[in-house]
């Protein structure tokens, strides 16, 4: 299955990626598509009240804007994903070369994955990744 | 034969009908939802348009295109028409690696019928639908309305947080066959046994985890907070109209189908199964039918999270779980046949 890194390295990619970049082509233009027939076919109104354009509060008079600063509540937690996703990041190479780099790697990566887990506990005991 | 050998003939010769099955699939889905609900709620379901009702989804398609399109006035404009476009996208884009068939050659298997067949197949499926936290932001943020303020706030923070689970989870399959490509994966399962089963143990549980990611990351019960019909009205899709509003109700069974086609791909040995290789992609769709039922099932019967639980089983429980997964697999895999480190 995997392809030797040779000098057609670059045709290689074009192989591999022009289909992709096709399909994710395709992938948009189903919905945009959909939308511009939907431009065409549907219905206008004839009158617009000024009521109809006003934000959707379950029929209450729109109070202030919906653009406030607000607490986030995440704001540590995304802070830990991008940590857990870097961790992430590192395991795919090492995931894949495992079989010829034996046992050392093996190791290597407990002991990296030890400090994270050690991390994890830390924020989990400081309640950082809590719901507040 | 050689106009298919060029990359982007192949792509475009493939690709139209993949695309073309799953936007039908999807709309048939959604037909296939509210008659399963029906059954469920002891009720009949949709039956006047055509037999069974089955013209539901089409003649759902074209109200939904009729009707007025109507952008708030305090909605940013821009960002809120262009919202729509990514959910189904996005959810249809994942599918380009997956191997749709197969066959094999002596003793090895080689998958057939991808698109694209990307030696980073996971790192792709990965990064598309980790894309899918974007669109429901701009949804939620560019509609300017409290409502989907709150539930893109909810579903940026758990879609970010079951990211972890999710990549994790499919970590296990790529340690245990140290490839990277979907089709080299489904190829080492045909050849070793599916992975659900083999290596016994880690393969079920990061399977177990990696559908439960799946359901947070495609918004269904019990995690379908974003939504969260009775408390938020319907999520970040209150001020949509028409069609927009179609596009992510369609792209969110669309996910759904997409997510279950991954998940049999890379823990039930994708289009590998009994019986001659022409079967191939009837196994995958029988196999991705029924985690797709699962899902139903589930979300027919079952409550939702509160906020603060979704997060606690993420990060208390599913994280180091996970983690433990992946080093227990990369310690089996030397003792495994094929593994030889």
């Amino acid at each position: 299955m995997r392809r030797p890194l040779s000098p057609g390295l670059a045709d290689d990619m074009l192989e591999q990626w022009a289909p992709a970049l096709v399909f994710l082509a395709m992938c948009f233009a189903a919905p945009i598509s959909m939308l511009i027939g939907a431009a065409v076919l549907r219905v206008r109104a004839r009158t617009v009240t000024p009521a109809r354009l006003d934000s959707y509060e379950c029929g209450e008079e729109v109070d202030g804007s919906a653009w406030i600063r607000f607490h986030p509540r995440y704001y540590i937690v995304a802070l830990v994903f991008v940590l857990f996703d870097v961790e992430a990041a590192f395991l795919f190479p090492w995931a894949v070369s495992l079989e010829g780099a034996g046992w050392i790697a093996l190791v290597d990566m407990f002991v990296f994955l030890g400090i994270l887990l050690l991390g994890w506990a830390y924020a989990v005991k400081k309640e950082a990744i809590k719901w507040q | 034969m050689t106009l298919l050998s060029n990359p982007w003939i192949h792509g475009l010769v493939v690709g139209t009908p993949v695309l073309l099955v799953f936007l039908a699939a999807s709309a048939l889905a959604s037909w296939w939802e509210r008659k399963f609900a029906g059954r469920m709620q002891n009720r009949l379901g949709p039956t006047i348009v055509g037999p069974f009702g089955i013209l539901q989804p089409f003649a759902d398609a074209l109200k939904m295109m009729q009707k007025e399109d109507i952008v708030p006035r305090a909605a940013d404009r821009a960002l809120f028409n262009l919202a729509p476009v990514f959910p189904l996208a996005l959810a249809l884009a994942v599918l380009a690696v997956v191997p749709f068939g197969g066959s094999w050659a002596g003793d090895e298997w080689s998958s057939a019928l991808v698109v694209a067949d990307l030696d980073i197949g996971v790192i792709w499926v990965l990064a598309v639908s980790g894309l899918m936290v974007f669109p429901t932001w701009m949804a939620g943020w560019a509609s300017s309305n409290k409502y989907t303020l709150l539930a893109g706030m909810r579903s940026v923070a758990q879609g970010v947080s079951y990211e972890i689970p999710l990549v994790l989870a499919a970590m296990v399959p790529v340690v245990a066959t140290g490839e990277l490509s979907l089709s080299g994966i489904v190829a080492w399962q045909a050849e070793h046994g599916w992975l659900v089963f083999w290596p016994p143990g880690p393969g079920l549980f990061a399977f177990v985890i990696f559908f439960m990611a799946s359901l947070a990351e495609a918004n269904r019960i019990p995690f379908d907070i974003p939504e969260a019909e009775s408390e938020l009205v319907a999520g970040v899709l209150v001020e949509y109209t028409g069609l927009k509003f179609g596009l992510f109700m369609l792209a969110e069974y669309t996910h759904t189908i997409a997510a279950s086609v991954i998940a049999s791909v890379l823990f039930l040995g994708g289009a590998h199964g009994p019986m001659p290789e022409i079967f191939g992609p009837m196994w995958l769709v029988l196999k991705a039918s029924t985690l797709f039922v699962i899902i139903y099932w589930i979300r027919w019967s079952w409550y939702r999270f509160r906020s603060d639980q979704l997060m606690d089983l993420c990060w208390r429980y599913l994280v180091p779980i996970t983690l433990v997964l992946v080093m227990i697999t990369a310690i089996m895999r030397g003792f495994l046949p094929g593994g030889a480190s």
